[in-house]
């Protein structure tokens, strides 16, 4: 079983913090398939949020397929998401430090880079959208 | 869905004041609203309309299908909540749980004995011993026991420390999800970061009136804050409404709600938080709206 954190103050709705914290723990392995969530009643006494908000982050789960609601007995995992093979992450982490020995010598600082990180991201789910 | 609430054009004048200005507004069944807006902008007078508690001068509400009146019929599915947590503070939890028993045709005392023994609240205390959190959550607890599908709550938190305020919200959304969607709850509070977790529908006063009302989610989508070069906004305020305006000598930033795709590339097209939109609505004044409403930072 996981426990879920809602920051109220990350800028991210509540509905997606819970949907990004039960795939981050399918990715780290915390999670598996056959596991369950936890019930809706157990979440809103524990961050006080409302069900509606885990209602619909755990209707969205099921639409992407990585869990089901059994009726009468909660939700339970279906499957890991889809995701890059082991050492994907350190290789990009790698070309990333690079990048940023680049920006740094360049003359920017973290906070430059980190709006151009943003801004980048931003503008590339723009595309991927209208495309 | 059906409406737990729908009022229309609801006015309440106390002699040549106005409360509450032609109020239509409609909360639908299971959810919770954040009823937001400046000290004195009505929402005392709109909660107590609804509770029955006080009459409008014009207008009409329909609660639960019904007219808002003092009849235990009515009042039997309703839980109100006063600001002021209205306990008697030299009985007990447990005497008030017997003096509600015999007000209350569906009482569930074993219910409230439950939730106060698991917040370890005593129940053979007299209440005005308790803190201000234990004896917010007594008053909850009670006014759950009626099981009530509408609860209509004045700033219940507002006193509380962050903590108290966290555990008070528990044992709230813990009701609607034993619920299950039967529940409604008109929740007022100038704490938008709890309102943020909590709510999923807002009504917004200000000077009498209703400014918006509606899904939190819809309204947010609604809404841009659009930021560019300053220029003549005529374009933007023919295409949009604006809803509150900054303006330098260089830049502006507006809070529209869109009326279509913002088609001019000098505009960089942002999302509105909560709190911008509650904020923006609130007037455009921010020193006063800085007044009414908490920082979110100020606690937790």
């Amino acid at each position: 079983m996981i426990s879920f954190r809602v920051d109220g103050r990350s800028g991210v709705p509540p509905y997606l913090q819970i949907v990004q914290q039960v795939r981050q723990a399918l990715r780290m392995g915390v999670l598996d398939v056959g596991d369950q969530l936890p019930t809706v009643r157990e979440v809103v006494a524990a961050v006080a949020v409302n069900p509606n908000t885990v209602l619909k982050a755990y209707r969205d789960l099921e639409r992407e397929g990585l869990v089901e609601a059994r009726a009468g007995q909660g939700t339970f995992v279906r499957k890991r998401p889809p995701g890059p093979p082991p050492g994907t992450h350190s290789r990009l982490g790698r070309s990333l430090a690079r990048w940023v020995r680049d920006a740094r010598d360049a003359g920017l600082d973290d906070e430059s880079m980190e709006s151009l990180l943003r801004i980048t991201l931003r503008a590339d789910s723009g595309s991927e959208q209208i495309a | 869905m059906s409406a737990a609430i729908e009022t229309r054009e609801l006015s309440k004048r106390y002699r040549r004041v106005s409360a509450l200005t032609d109020c239509t507004v409609t909360v639908p069944e299971g959810r919770v609203s954040a009823l937001v807006g400046p000290n004195g902008a009505g929402k005392t007078t709109l909660l107590r309309m609804l509770a029955g508690l006080a009459s409008p001068t014009s207008g009409t509400a329909s609660v639960l299908g019904g007219m808002p009146r003092q009849d235990p019929a009515f009042l039997a599915e309703i839980g109100y909540l006063a600001q002021e947590i209205p306990l008697y503070r030299r009985f007990t939890a447990e005497d008030h749980i017997r003096i509600g028993a015999h007000l209350n045709p569906h009482w569930d005392a074993s219910l409230v004995r439950t939730r106060l023994k698991e917040l370890r609240i005593p129940l053979d205390q007299r209440v005005g011993t308790l803190s201000g959190g234990q004896r917010a959550q007594v008053a909850l607890a009670l006014t759950l026991a009626k099981r009530p599908r509408l609860l209509l709550l004045d700033e219940p938190v507002a006193a509380l420390d962050p903590l108290a305020r966290r555990n008070f919200l528990a044992t709230l959304t813990s009701a609607m999800a034993d619920a299950e969607g039967t529940l409604t709850v008109v929740l007022s509070s100038h704490l938008i970061t709890d309102l943020e977790r909590v709510c999923d529908h807002l009504i917004l006063l200000a000077g009498s009136r209703v400014q918006i009302c509606g899904d939190i989610d819809m309204l947010l989508a609604e809404h841009k804050v659009l930021i560019g070069p300053r220029k003549d906004t005529g374009p933007v305020e023919r295409a949009h409404t604006v809803v509150h305006a900054v303006t330098t000598a260089r830049q502006s930033t507006l809070l529209v709600r869109l009326g279509g795709p913002v088609t001019d590339p000098a505009y960089q097209a942002e999302d509105v938080s909560l709190e911008e939109l509650v904020l923006a609505y609130m007037g455009a004044d921010e020193a006063n709206a800085d007044k009414h409403l908490m920082a979110v930072g100020e606690d937790s």
